[in-house]
């Protein structure tokens, strides 16, 4: 029989996993209202990932992210107002409407940034490990990257140099199959834990979508790099439900495919083990639901009621300040 | 002050180890820059004084040497990360194009991003076209990065420990024909700002714009202009970005003629932007048309003869100022 999580936690991550599921369904309405700019990538169908893994970091641990971020921002302690404002390009956001949907940060929640170019933060988070080892801190880095950045340079420069330098960085692999249109079969020669081995790097692999089965490799994952072992490398597998970007016409997949991945939602199997384990019963999930649906609403009211930046704010923050 | 004869190396190696021994938080890392001291032995030294901690050789990987500094003086340090020649910035470009220069930005102003970023360019050692470019340009292109050029070692140690104490990336970009050129440092602690151009040479008949070795380029050739009786003003940019539009919109107020050279390629060249933004600030100071010496637009070729055609020289200069003087 696997760990199970206790009953607080896994209220606890539940109610996270369900808060980012409505956000990003939020983001739905809002795009479809023509509210929202550019493209916006949806974590639905991953949440156990950022539940499992990024919910047990402490607050000064740094996490480094990807375009399909929301998610991951959430886990580390976002709150819905700044990220819905941003999203909506308002001056109240995170990055000042400047950032959107795929440059979220917030330095001091430890996210070093969502990162629009898909192997972009490996390297950052080579740095934050770095950065903490020469401090003689503890803190680690999670880096979340997909089968798309795998087969970047940037993927293999970073993985060799945290662990020729033993870094503190864990390297997670969110496998959900798709590059853009492109299904990792197509796009990956080998495999992850091949590729682990040759780096050295000690290798975990995990149903993505399994929210206790994530937390407790997780929790080794995190252990094993906070020990200053050096980095690691965990796979977890899951699937991307609303395609690349939302509106994405998704003619390169069959929806038989998509389907069957919707009979693994991670959000149903929490609650089944929620159910089994006589922690919550249907009704209690109708009013977190209700609860969380609410502070979503709150969330995306105060967003659309917030100013536009100024259009002076376009030449603020190019630079720091410094004396000539 | 006092001052004694360095080399531009040890003026670079000297502003290291003092800002290291200044601020803990400011360390080393490129290829080679360690045990072996630099490429070109601007680091020679710092391994021994401070240990593998804070002068870290890395892996051949600069993608990840830049964008590991981004994530280090996002968290709490100040990087100094090398890349051994500009050519090999373009395996950089993704983290100096869209993670240093942006992140301050994309967070909305409250991320820092304290990064020194050192390379050497330049042609004349018949190294050939992937060892030989200048790439200023690119990097001026891009918001967010500030980009300096000293041409001397008073200006190497200077503007490389303005650039370790600024909050921003900097683009120091050193030349590989100045390492061993030696100039006046002053023993006491003295920083060159950021954005300010040096005259060289006060002049009433012509502006003559320069950066880095063509600098030294110019004055041998200011030398024999004079004799021709041309009384020639010679501006050391120093700073690309920002640029210095003040010093060079005063010297052309004076002399009414500029001429601007430049070691990168003629077109998308730096001595365009000077160029445009002398029309834009200085166009009815003018009374001739502004004259751009940069190299040609080929790859720089190996053979020292076609290498020295390509790449501008003090006879181009000369010939470039007596044809404005004609005007």
């Amino acid at each position: 029989m696997t760990k199970q999580l206790d009953a607080a936690t896994l209220m606890d991550r539940y109610r996270l996993m369900l808060k980012i599921r409505f956000h990003e369904e939020a983001i739905k309405v809002l795009f479809k209202q023509g509210k929202i700019g550019g493209t916006t990538h949806l974590y639905i169908g991953q949440e156990a990932i950022a539940a499992g893994v990024i919910a047990q970091l402490r607050k000064d641990d740094f996490i480094s992210s990807t375009h399909r971020g929301h998610g991951h921002m959430l886990a580390k302690g976002g709150e819905l107002k700044p990220m819905l404002a941003e999203i909506l390009g308002r001056a109240a956001g995170y990055c000042k409407g400047k950032g959107g949907s795929m440059h979220i940060a917030s330095i001091q929640l430890g996210n070093l940034g969502a990162n629009g170019i898909v192997s972009g933060g490996l390297p950052i988070a080579v740095g934050s490990g770095l950065s903490a080892q020469m401090r003689g801190t503890d803190q680690i880095t999670v880096v979340s990257f997909s089968d798309g950045a795998a087969n970047e340079g940037n993927t293999h420069e970073s993985m060799n140099l945290a662990s020729l330098w033993k870094l503190p960085v864990l390297f997670l692999f969110e496998n959900n199959h798709y590059a853009v249109s492109t299904e990792t079969s197509r796009s990956m020669a080998g495999s992850m834990d091949k590729r682990a081995a040759g780096y050295d790097l000690p290798f975990l692999h995990v149903d993505g979508n399994d929210l206790e089965a994530v937390h407790f490799v997780g929790k080794e994952a995190i252990a094993h790099v906070r020990s200053g072992k050096g980095p690691l490398l965990m796979q977890a597998d899951t699937y991307r439900i609303e395609g690349h970007y939302y509106g994405d016409a998704m003619v390169y997949r069959s929806t038989e495919e998509v389907d069957a991945w919707r009979l693994k939602d991670p959000i149903a199997r929490v609650e089944k083990i929620l159910i089994e384990r006589e922690i919550m019963s249907e009704r209690d999930f109708q009013k977190v639901r209700e609860e969380i649906q609410q502070e979503v609403d709150e969330a995306v009211a105060f967003a659309e009621a917030s100013p536009q930046p100024e259009t002076d704010s376009i030449f603020e923050d190019v630079y720091s300040e410094w004396q000539a | 002050m006092s001052a004694r004869i360095l080399t531009y190396r040890q003026a670079v190696a000297e502003a290291m180890a003092e800002e290291m021994a200044r601020d803990e938080r400011v360390f080393l890392m490129g290829e080679d820059v360690g045990k072996h001291g630099g490429a070109f032995a601007a680091s020679k030294g710092l391994f021994e004084e401070f240990g593998p901690s804070r002068v870290k050789d890395t892996p051949i990987s600069e993608s990840v040497i830049v964008g590991a500094g981004v994530g280090a003086a996002l968290t709490g340090m100040r990087p100094i990360v090398e890349i051994m020649y500009i050519d090999f910035i373009a395996m950089a470009m993704d983290s100096i194009v869209n993670q240093a220069a942006k992140v301050k930005y994309m967070f909305g102003g409250h991320a820092r991003v304290p990064l020194t970023i050192r390379t050497a360019f330049g042609a004349g050692r018949g190294n050939a076209a992937q060892h030989s470019q200048s790439l200023e340009t690119w990097l001026t292109l891009i918001p967010g990065l500030l980009v300096v050029m000293p041409a001397t070692p008073y200006d190497a140690k200077g503007l490389l420990k303005s650039a370790i104490r600024n909050d921003n990336p900097v683009i120091v970009i050193e030349n590989k024909l100045l390492y061993g050129d030696s100039g006046e440092v002053p023993e006491e602690d003295y920083l060159v700002p950021i954005g300010k151009a040096a005259i060289r040479r006060e002049g009433k008949d012509v502006t003559l714009i320069a950066t880095s070795r063509m600098c030294s380029f110019t004055k041998s050739a200011v030398e024999k202009l004079a004799q021709e009786g041309i009384d020639v003003e010679l501006i050391d940019l120093r700073t690309l970005k920002p640029l210095d539009m003040e010093t060079i919109a005063a010297s052309i107020a004076k002399t009414h003629r500029v001429v601007i050279v430049n070691e990168g390629h003629t077109t998308g060249g730096f001595s365009n932007e000077i160029s445009s933004k002398i029309m834009d600030n200085c166009f009815y100071d003018l009374d001739a048309p502004v004259i751009r010496i940069a190299a040609e637009d080929v790859p720089i070729p190996y053979n020292s003869i076609l290498e020295n055609e390509v790449i501008p020289a003090e006879k181009d200069i000369v010939m470039g100022v007596r044809r404005l003087m004609e005007n």
